[in-house]
């Protein structure tokens, strides 16, 4: 079982090693609503709740493979659980703010393939988290999640009206955006190593 | 009910328009640079020309074997649950495609870590599964899938071999450079993988300008 205290985790996993920063995990959303700022704070919002559920019952079903020796099934019961919470998230944002739904429009069910949930809960096997540390683990790397899609969007606002060539804009524009995040993150590298 | 899809297979191969099918993913609709589609392992292990062909290949494997699936499931899946029937056959493939490549290099393995197990959630693959495989035969299913993947692997391979050459020096560890090159680190981080992919998008966005005017 891993020792590394709980803060360190979470600092780790929502800066040092940031997933869309320094993973690449989750940039089809990343590219995709990160244009507002309010879509992506709720964007931000949505996949660190689907984060937090899913860490949980990944930790459980890892215990349970242990125990019927399956571990091939890993793979497909994570991403059923994933989709199910999804499902779930979706069905919640209709019902309380049918305007944040239409503004996540197709982003929302595509939650279930960001790369980023499903490579949290395999990571957090990988390293053999506890329950505690995968549940702070989640809230990390949500936090980080979040952090880099409202930086991005922030920037992308200040663009708007910049005067840039046909070429560059969209993709390439946030893509350029991203890398230079990247390297500034890779300022906090080192952080909370003992 | 094999025998019948046998003949559809062979049916459709014959089809006139197929080969357009398998064109489109290669260039016009490549999957990366035009659609920017699968950008998590795109970036992620494109930090070497080995690491990428090796990913782009296995994303293929199963990209194909998906497709072939769900195009022969395509009238018996429920519109309902298609998604999530899509998504456990994709899951089966990478799970077979995650032992296989353990079985065969243990140190590939390594240096792909999660990614390979990432390829479930490849929106290429799905998109494909959803927006082609289950509206065609069997036979286009597999151009399409054989022309979208092929343009994923050269997508791969331009990047991963642009960071390795700047990066480290060499292409596929054949150093290229005399010893007095300075390698620019940059491009092995992940910073790097950001600023090669605008760049290469941003190729392709002039190119197309230029063919348009």
């Amino acid at each position: 079982m891993n020792q590394e205290p709980l803060w360190q985790i979470f600092i780790s996993a929502s800066l040092v090693n940031n997933f869309v920063l320094a993973y690449f995990l989750g940039i089809c959303p990343f590219l995709g609503v990160s244009g507002k700022m309010g879509t992506a704070t709720k964007m931000g919002a949505a996949v660190t709740f689907v984060m937090l559920i899913s860490s949980m019952c990944a930790y459980g079903i890892h215990a349970l493979l242990v125990i019927i020796n399956a571990p091939f099934l890993q793979l497909i019961s994570y991403i059923v659980v994933i989709a199910s919470t999804v499902q779930l998230v979706e069905m919640f944002v209709k019902k309380m703010s049918p305007t944040l739904f239409r503004a996540l429009g197709i982003f929302l069910p595509l939650i279930t393939t960001n790369c980023a949930i499903l490579g949290l809960a395999l990571f957090q096997t990988s390293k053999g988290y506890g329950f505690v540390q995968s549940i702070v683990y989640a809230f990390g790397a949500g936090a980080g999640f979040t952090l880099a899609l409202i930086l991005i969007a922030g920037l992308r606002e200040q663009l708007e009206f910049a005067e840039i060539p046909k070429a560059v804009k969209g993709a390439v524009l946030t893509l350029f955006i991203a890398g230079i995040l990247s390297l500034t993150f890779m300022g906090f590298s080192g952080l909370g190593r003992q | 009910m094999s025998k019948n899809t046998s003949k559809g297979f062979f049916e459709s191969l014959a089809d006139g328009p197929s080969t357009d099918e398998f064109i489109k993913g290669l260039w016009k609709d490549n999957p990366v640079f035009v659609q920017v589609l699968g950008m998590c392992p795109v970036l992620a292990v494109s930090n070497t020309a080995e690491n990428a062909l090796a990913m782009g290949l296995a994303t293929t494997f199963v990209l194909l074997m998906s497709n072939i699936l769900v195009s022969l499931l395509r009238n018996f899946i429920p519109k309902q649950v298609r998604i999530a029937s899509y998504i456990l056959i994709i899951a089966t493939f990478v799970t077979i495609t995650d032992y296989a490549i353990q079985a065969i290099s243990v140190e590939l393995h390594k240096s792909l870590g999660a990614f390979i197990s990432l390829i479930v959630v490849n929106c290429l693959i799905l998109s494909r599964a959803e927006a082609f495989a289950s509206k065609n035969t069997i036979g286009k299913s597999i151009l399409d899938a054989l022309g979208m993947g092929i343009g994923f692997v050269f997508a791969l391979f331009c990047l991963g071999a642009v960071r390795e050459i700047l990066g480290s020096g060499s292409l596929f560890n054949f150093a290229l450079f005399p010893a007095g090159f300075q390698n620019w680190v940059v491009m092995i981080l992940p910073a790097g993988g950001f600023f090669t992919l605008a760049l290469w998008l941003l190729l392709f966005n002039v190119l197309k300008e230029k063919k348009a005017s």
